[in-house]
């Protein structure tokens, strides 16, 4: 690696900020990190992410490996050198991104917790979505608005609301619009006002 | 943003406000040091810029600035009146934009006032303003009148130099806080930014927006880079940090209660038919050379956006399904979700990736509304402070009767779709590994639940209220109970219905039914030739992938609107075409055409056609607006406090807060949540570390082992009057609640001399609450720790925003 440029040391490295120059240690670590780092990604497949945080939009190079049990294994997640917006480099945040990735703090499972009940019950994935669904259609019958006092036409749904859309990909952003104004909400908010 | 990220290190000049970029935004930071570092460009060139930080408190941005100041939270638009009166009463503005690019010419309506605080056409009763006599006087044509020498009383130029003159330097440092000297210094680098070769950005977060002011904070910023010539220039703009990966994206696709996607506005109830609603919302063209693309082209929008949602169900005869879109009766926006709860009108509440508990305003007053509910939906990767709110804070499980769902969404790299950056970039993400354990897509649940909802309609449609938008809206997905992101990335495109091919412009579209288009702004981002948002040709080649050198990279991604990287770029240049600087060029007539960056114009147009557009295509005046009738608080940025404050307003002690912001617990008549000086002598702000992100991080480890546990940050002056050192544990009460968390006593913050009354501020981070890693470690403590128990719930006359970031505390030692 005798012509190793900052991009490329970038590259084999993985996270650019906290990275020691060369001359500061006096002597060449890149061979050894990129055979290291060769070895951590040997035989993975590249996948083009972006860091789920803040919205400066660092682009993240991701690495996975099918298993022998036909599962997909993330071995490692860094800064894309190529990115006009990171050039390579991650924050805290985006290089631990890999722990938000997989995390044993996931909830795995549709959980309910009946009114008064203390405790959360593990449920199936119909049973929430026949409850949810039931719920939402008699809050709309209950508060839908087909005409006001003054005699115009609002089709308007008032004891409904939903927010979110800050972490979710765009298109699911606008599909979440295009149902929730389809069953007349008004009450549709997401991040940017907080 | 109005420009991007990477088009930082083109200024001259950066003024930060409200905003720590070093620690909130570190690696889009990195833009901002090469403006100051770059040794590859000299001053002019992108190098040897300037930094100046005005913060309540000192961070990494400000170690790194060339000028700090410490600023008093909330008094930006002051911080901001005061340089404008120093440009203009110095003569400094960038004449000919000024002339030709803004609204400063144009007459406004005799009847205009502004006294004693007060705009003219306030109602005390309703605390709202009629803004009637904000309105530009029109001739017999409806245009309105100009006069281009600035001379006329009743001009724009005139009216603001007036209504800024107040704002010399002695009230600006009184307002603020901030010296007088330091505040002079500032405004001799900001003096010289209005030269046509040298250009300032303005880079803002979440401390302006997040104030009863904040529209008129960040306005205050846009009217001093009109009137310095530097909006729609690389290296210049209005230019807002945002805190989300995707926040831009959804609020482009509107998940928001005043809009529809791509910005138009939700019908009101007054809006019969789709010609009211078009001649309601639709901007009129006050010019004759104004375009007025916008308000030109509103009903073609719409019609395509009513297209995309009910297909066939949309016809001529039904005005294309205009009466299936909701029409709200009033505010619905964050705050008034919660209010609504409180007044027991608000059934069930859907969250996703969003913990209103920990948000706020005013947690306590959150969970009560929580409580008040029939259901709560919280759609999520982790556990939140909001599925868990039944056992929460002072909760009691047993008297909670609200119904709570937690739904397992899979997280942003377990699935596909874009996220839109601050700068506008769309860029788009691969999924890279499988759902963890039973984890489902969010429009995935959704599909599932409305095919769920259509079913109890469909089967008995006598039963339900108004079935007609739901049995109709357009699910035409290969498997509708599963879209995928690329056939809703497609419809967002928008296609001509006709040939059933996938349109390159918005300009194609037409208001006949026969395109449809779910967002406009989108339009050419997935044309036939593919998915533009994936492409990848960045800086492994600069000199092919960025041929003007400015930063563009215009086949890395793609950029809304048309792939345009900077917005009103018409504006980089001057009235004959060139640009203001040769050397940071935006758009250029080269006698045929515009060539440069994606120009924001018609792409042909000869400026020198006496019928040529004016440069701000998309406004009625066709210009950049000093003065504007579109906010609810007036149309020039005045200073107000915030609602509570510690000091009078000194510019008019009898109108001292925001005459219109929305009061909601004195609107429901509940008692007042607003505590007074005497009680709550110490101003408080809230804010945000690196190591953190809101409140997801909670739940990683490693952040979590960076940065632990709950603290507050309180000056030398106030821990010694107080007796308490770092690591003590210290209470922080508000009139709505409390937090206990350790203190960090230190010198980033300060005392301020407000016109010689002494105050301080502290700061309070946000993040922590009783979900988490932390909480797990600390039970008990963490019952403690939501900053937003401390915040009031009040927000902006305009957009509702909650004043997170000025508020009366007490502290005390434990």
């Amino acid at each position: 690696m005798a012509t190793l440029t900052r991009r490329d040391f970038i590259k084999w490295t993985g996270v650019g900020a906290g990275t020691l120059a060369l001359s500061e240690l006096g002597f060449d670590l890149a061979q050894a990190y990129s055979v290291r780092q060769t070895l951590r990604i040997a035989g993975a497949t590249q996948a083009h992410s972006i860091c789920p945080y803040c919205a400066v939009g660092c682009s993240l190079l991701a690495y996975t490996r099918k298993e022998a049990d036909g599962t997909t294994r993330l071995l490692q997640i860094e800064g894309d050198p190529d990115s006009p917006v990171n050039e390579g480099r991650l924050c805290p945040k985006g290089a631990t991104a890999m722990d938000l990735a997989i995390s044993t703090r996931r909830v795995e499972r549709p959980l309910y917790r009946a009114p008064g009940a203390s405790t959360w019950q593990q449920v199936s994935w119909d049973f929430v979505l026949d409850k949810v669904a039931q719920n939402i259609k008699a809050t709309r019958d209950r508060t839908f608005v087909t005409t006001d006092a003054a005699g115009n036409v609002v089709n308007r749904c008032e004891g409904l609301a939903f927010a979110g859309g800050a972490a979710f990909s765009s298109e699911e952003g606008y599909f979440a619009t295009k149902v929730m104004r389809g069953l007349g909400a008004v009450y549709l908010e997401q991040q940017a006002r907080v | 943003m109005t420009n991007h990220w990477r088009d930082i290190k083109n200024a001259d000049l950066i003024l930060i406000n409200g905003a720590n970029p070093a620690e909130a935004h570190p690696v889009g930071f990195q833009w901002f040091m090469r403006a100051k570092l770059d040794p590859a460009r000299g001053p002019g060139n992108g190098g040897g810029a300037k930094m100046v930080h005005a913060d309540p408190r000192f961070s990494r941005t400000s170690a790194v600035a060339d000028i700090y100041v410490r600023i008093r939270t909330g008094t930006d638009v002051a911080y901001f009146g005061g340089l404008i009166n120093y440009v203009l009463q110095n003569s400094l503005h960038h004449d000919e934009y000024v002339k030709h690019y803004t609204n400063a010419s144009f007459i406004v309506k005799e009847g205009y006032g502004f006294k004693d605080g007060l705009f003219s056409g306030y109602d005390p009763q309703h605390r709202a303003y009629n803004i009637a006599s904000w309105g530009y006087e029109l001739d017999e044509k409806g245009f309105a009148r100009r006069d281009l020498t600035l001379a006329h009383p009743r001009c724009v130029f005139q009216l603001m130099k007036a209504h800024y003159a107040r704002y010399a330097p002695e009230m600006v440092s009184r307002i603020t806080g901030i010296p007088q000297d330091d505040f002079m210094k500032i405004a001799k680098l900001v003096g010289e930014m209005g030269r046509p070769d040298k250009v300032m950005t303005i880079v803002y977060a979440v401390g302006l927006t997040h104030h009863t002011t904040g529209g008129q904070l960040i306005r205050s910023g846009a009217v001093l880079q009109l009137l310095l010539g530097n909006i729609g220039r690389p290296g210049g703009g209005m230019n807002a940090e945002r805190g989300h990966a995707n926040i831009q994206g959804n609020t482009d696709h509107a998940i928001s209660w005043e809009i529809l996607p791509g910005y138009l506005a939700i019908p009101a109830p007054g809006e019969r038919t789709l010609d009211d609603y078009v001649k309601e919302k639709a901007p009129k063209k006050l010019d004759p050379n104004a375009w007025n693309f916008f308000g030109t082209n509103y009903r073609k929008f719409m019609v395509s956006l009513l297209k995309a949602w009910y297909g066939d169900a949309a016809t001529k005869d039904n005005e294309f399904a205009f009466n299936y879109i909701p029409k709200p009766a009033g505010n619905s926006s964050w705050m008034s979700i919660f209010d609504q709860a409180l007044r027991g009108k608000m059934e069930g509440v859907i969250l996703s990736g969003m913990t209103a508990t920990s948000i706020g305003p005013d947690s306590n007053q959150v969970l009560q509304a929580l409580a008040n509910l029939k259901w709560l939906v919280v759609m999520d990767a982790f556990p939140t402070t909001s599925s868990e709110f039944w056992h929460g804070p002072g909760m009691d499980p047993a008297k909670v009767q609200t119904e709570v769902f937690l739904l397992p969404c899979t997280h942003w790299i377990e699935k596909e779709g874009s996220f839109v950056n601050s700068g506008r970039w769309m860029q788009w993400k691969d999924q890279v590994i499988p759902p963890q354990g039973e984890a489902r897509d969010d429009h995935l649940i959704l599909a599932d639940l409305f095919h769920r909802i259509k079913d109890l309609y469909q089967h008995d449609p006598h039963v339900g209220k108004f079935p007609d938008p739901i049995l109709h809206l357009q699910m035409d997905y290969k498997d509708p109970l599963k879209p995928t992101l690329d056939e809703i990335a497609q419809e967002i495109n928008g296609e001509d219905n006709v040939t059933e091919k996938r349109l390159s412009t918005f300009a194609a579209l037409k208001d006949d039914g026969t395109t449809s288009a779910g967002d406009w702004i989108y339009t050419g981002s997935y044309p036939e030739s593919g998915n533009l948002s994936k492409r990848r040709e960045g800086v492994q080649d600069p000199e092919k992938n960025d041929p003007t050198g400015m930063g563009f990279y215009p086949r890395w991604a793609w950029s809304w609107p048309l792939n345009r990287r900077v917005m009103y770029n018409r504006a980089s240049a001057d009235l004959a075409g060139q640009p203001w600087d040769p050397k940071r060029p935006g758009i250029r007539w080269d006698g045929a055409q515009w060539t440069g960056d994606v120009p924001d114009y018609p792409p042909k147009m000869d400026p020198k056609d006496p019928k040529a557009w004016l440069p701000f295509i998309m406004t009625s005046e066709g210009t950049g607006r000093l003065f504007s009738a579109t906010m609810a608080d007036g149309p020039l940025p005045e200073h107000y406090e915030p609602v509570e404050s510690p000091v009078e307003n000194a510019l008019h002690p009898g109108v001292s807060a925001s005459p219109v912001a929305f009061l909601y617990d004195q609107a429901a008549g509940r008692p007042s949540r607003f505590g007074t000086p005497d009680e709550f002598p110490i101003i408080a702000t809230t804010y945000r570390l690196t190591e953190h992100e809101h409140y997801i991080t909670q739940q990683v480890e490693r952040l979590v082992q960076l940065q632990p546990e709950a603290f507050v940050e309180l000056p030398e002056g106030l821990a010694q009057e107080k007796s308490i050192k770092s690591g003590d544990m210290v209470r922080v009460r508000s009139k709505r609640g409390e937090i206990q968390v350790r203190a960090v006593v230190t010198r980033r913050l300060g005392q301020l001399d407000l016109g010689g009354k002494k105050v301080y501020q502290i700061g309070i981070p946000i993040h922590w609450g009783f979900v988490g890693v932390s909480a797990d470690m600390f039970p008990e403590k963490s019952q403690h720790w939501l900053a937003n128990m401390l915040t009031p719930f009040v927000g902006d006359a305009n957009a509702r925003t909650p004043e997170f970031k000025a508020f009366l505390v007490n502290v005390e030692k434990m």
